[in-house]
C-alpha cells in the first residue's frame, strides 16, 4: 500500500471518528425533542433530518457548497469569524458530513428515546430525581443500544461517503482525499491492484462493524 | 396536621372540581368508580400533573398555589403506581438505593427489604420478579426516601387474586406501623374495608364525601351504604376464644358480638364487618332462637332503596349498623325514627 493510500486511509478514519462524536453530541438533544415533542411542526423537522437518506450525494453537496462558499449563509457565518470558506477544506467536509450522516446517528437514537416508557421517568422524579438526572439515570442507559446502533451507522456511512465529499472537498491529498475518492483516482488510472487492496480494506471494516451491531441482536435498527 | 387540597381542572372527558383536607395519619383512601377522577388527583398531589388552578399544602408547606409549584422531584413524597415501574437496567437492591440516595434518606436498605419480605430478591433484575414482587419492591423504593406521605395508586390493581392476598398483609403491616400517612387509591371496596381509616368518595371529579370509613359506610345518603352487599364496618376488640364451639368473642361499644373462632389474638383489635342483609329487627329480644348475636338498638333513619325494600340505619351504643329490611315489615312493625328496637345478627366476619 503507498503512502497515499495510507493518508487518505488516516483521513477517512479521522473524518468519520470525528463526524460521529460530534453527531452524538448534536443528535442526542434533537432526538430527545423529536421524541417527546408534541409540536405540529415536528414532521417537517423529522423530513428534514431524513433527507440525506434519498437525496443524490450531489444535490446535497451542491446546496452545501453553494451555503459554505463566500456568499452562502454558513460562508457568511465563517467568514465573520475569521475562519474564511469551508469548501476544500477538511473543516468543510467534517461540516458536510455531518449534514450527511444525520439520519443515521438520529433516528435511532430518536427510536430508543421514544420506547423508554414515560412512566419510568415519573417513577424517577418521585423518587427525587430533577429533568437532567433523570435523563441521565433512566433515559441514557435504556437508550444505550440505540446509541451504539448510531455510533455504528453515522461511522459506517460516513466512512462510505463519495459524492459529498467530491462536491464540497474536491480531491486534495491529505485534506479532502478520501478513501473512496483515492479509489476512483485508482480506477481512474487503471491501477486496479491499488483500488482492490483499499476496496477490500473499506469492505472488511465495514462489514465487521456491522456485524458486531447485528450479532448483538438489537431491535433498534434503521 | 392535614393535607389540604384544591384543583379545579378541565380534562378531555371530564371536569375536576375537588376540594378535600386529609389528615396526616392512618390510612385515608380515595374511592370512586373508573373515571371519577382518583388517579388524577393524586398524580396531582404528587406534582405529576398541574392543574391549571390548584393549591396544595402539607401542615405549612405549600406544594402550589396561584404562584408557586414545588415540582414532583422536590416533593417529599413516596409514590407507588399500579404497575411498579422499576428500572429495568438495574438490579432490586438498585433500585431501592435509587430513590434513598437522592432522598439523602438513612435508613437499611436490608432493614426496608426484610420488612417487605424482598431480601432474597435483592441481587435480581427487575424482570425475574413476579408481579407481586415487583410491587413489593416499589413500595420498599419509595418507603426508602422516608417520605412524609405515601400515595399509592391502586397499587393492587394489576395483579391477580393470589397476588393481592401476598401484599395485603404487608400493606396492613404498614398501616398498623402507622408512622407515615398513606394515601390509597381504590376502586375496590374490600381493599379500602380492609385498609382504610379516613375514606374521600369521588364521583365525576368531584369530592361527595369525606370522613372516616365506619361512618360513611353506613351513611343512608351515599351509594355506599345501598350497594348489594351494604354492611357496617365496625372497629372492635377480641375478648374471648371459645374452642369448645369454636367461637371467637368480640367487643365494641360495651356490646359483645360471636363469630367464627379467628386467630386473632385476646386483646387486639380487629374490624369486623356486618352485611345490612343479615341483620333483622324485632321490637322485643327474641328467646328460642338459633341466633347468637342479638343487640339492643335505637332505629336512626331510613332510607328508601326499591318499591320493596329499606335501608334502615341503627344505633347500638353509638356505633352504627345497617339493616335490611322489606317495606312491609317498616309498616306492620311500626318502624319510624327513635324507635326502640332488638337487631338479630347473623352473620358477622372479621375483614380480611
Amino acid at each position: 500500500m503507498s503512502p497515499a493510500d495510507l493518508t487518505a486511509l488516516w483521513l477517512t478514519l479521522k473524518l468519520a471518528a470525528l463526524v460521529t462524536a460530534l453527531l452524538l453530541v448534536i443528535g442526542t438533544p434533537l432526538a430527545w425533542w423529536l421524541a417527546h415533542t408534541q409540536r405540529r411542526f415536528k414532521p417537517v423537522i423529522e423530513a428534514l433530518v431524513a433527507l440525506p437518506i434519498v437525496l443524490p450525494p450531489s444535490v446535497l453537496g451542491f446546496y452545501l457548497l453553494v451555503a459554505m462558499g463566500p456568499h452562502g449563509p454558513i460562508g457568511a457565518l465563517t467568514q465573520a469569524l475569521g475562519l474564511g470558506t469551508l469548501p476544500f477544506s477538511f473543516a468543510g467536509l467534517v461540516v458536510a458530513s455531518v449534514f450527511y450522516s444525520l439520519p443515521f446517528v438520529v433516528q435511532p437514537i430518536q427510536q430508543a428515546f421514544a420506547t423508554i416508557p414515560v412512566g419510568l421517568l415519573e417513577a424517577a422524579a418521585t423518587l427525587r430525581a430533577g429533568p437532567w438526572d433523570r435523563f441521565r439515570s433512566v433515559a441514557l442507559p435504556l437508550a444505550a443500544p440505540g446509541f451504539l446502533t448510531a455510533t455504528i451507522f453515522g461511522f459506517a456511512h460516513t466512512l462510505g461517503e463519495f459524492g459529498v465529499v467530491l462536491m464540497v472537498g474536491g480531491n486534495i491529498a491529505g485534506e479532502t482525499r478520501v478513501v473512496s475518492v483515492q479509489i476512483y483516482d485508482h480506477v481512474e488510472a487503471l491501477e486496479y491492484g491499488a483500488a482492490h487492496g483499499l476496496s477490500l480494506i473499506l469492505l472488511g471494516l465495514s462489514f465487521s462493524i456491522l456485524l458486531v451491531l447485528y450479532a448483538r441482536r438489537l431491535p433498534w435498527r434503521l | 396536621m392535614t393535607l389540604r387540597a384544591s384543583f379545579r381542572h378541565a380534562y378531555p372527558g371530564f371536569a375536576l372540581a375537588a376540594d378535600l383536607t386529609l389528615p396526616m395519619h392512618g390510612v385515608s383512601a380515595l374511592f370512586g368508580p373508573s373515571g371519577s377522577g382518583k388517579t388524577t388527583l393524586l398524580r396531582l398531589m404528587a406534582g405529576l400533573e398541574r392543574a391549571a388552578d390548584g393549591s396544595l399544602a402539607l401542615g405549612a408547606t405549600v406544594w402550589q398555589d396561584a404562584t408557586r409549584f414545588v415540582p414532583a422531584h422536590q416533593r417529599p413524597i413516596g409514590f407507588v403506581f399500579q404497575d411498579a415501574r422499576l428500572f429495568p437496567h438495574l438490579s432490586v437492591r438498585q433500585n431501592l438505593a435509587y430513590g434513598q440516595r437522592r432522598a439523602g434518606a438513612g435508613g437499611a436498605i436490608e432493614a426496608m427489604a426484610e420488612r417487605l419480605g424482598i431480601t432474597h430478591l435483592l441481587a435480581r433484575k427487575p424482570d425475574r420478579l413476579s408481579g407481586g414482587e415487583a410491587q413489593r419492591v416499589a413500595i420498599a423504593r419509595a418507603l426508602l426516601t422516608e417520605p412524609r406521605i405515601l400515595l399509592m395508586d391502586e397499587p393492587l390493581a394489576a395483579l391477580d387474586a393470589a397476588r393481592k392476598a401476598e401484599i395485603l398483609p404487608y400493606l396492613e403491616r404498614l398501616h398498623a406501623e402507622a408512622n407515615i400517612p398513606i394515601l390509597y387509591v381504590s376502586h375496590s371496596f374490600d381493599e379500602v374495608a380492609r385498609l382504610a381509616d379516613h375514606l374521600v368518595l369521588l364521583d365525576s371529579g368531584q369530592v361527595v364525601a369525606a370522613g372516616s370509613l365506619v361512618e360513611l359506610t353506613t351513611r343512608l345518603d351515599l351509594p355506599l351504604a345501598h350497594r348489594a352487599e351494604a354492611e357496617a364496618i365496625i372497629n372492635a376488640q377480641v375478648v374471648a376464644h371459645d374452642a369448645a364451639f369454636h367461637l371467637t368473642c368480640v367487643d365494641f361499644s360495651g356490646e359483645k358480638l360471636w363469630l367464627s373462632l379467628h386467630e386473632a389474638p385476646i386483646g387486639s383489635f380487629v374490624r369486623v364487618r356486618v352485611r345490612a342483609r343479615d341483620v333483622s329487627l324485632t321490637l322485643a329480644p327474641q328467646t328460642g332462637t338459633s341466633i347468637l348475636n342479638i343487640l339492643p338498638a335505637t332505629l336512626t333513619d331510613l332510607g328508601g332503596e326499591s318499591d320493596s325494600q329499606v335501608m334502615i340505619g341503627l344505633d347500638v351504643g353509638g356505633t352504627r349498623l345497617l339493616s335490611r329490611v322489606t317495606r312491609k315489615s317498616v309498616s306492620l312493625l311500626g318502624l319510624v325514627s327513635g324507635r326502640r328496637v332488638f337487631a338479630q345478627i347473623k352473620g358477622v366476619a372479621i375483614v380480611e
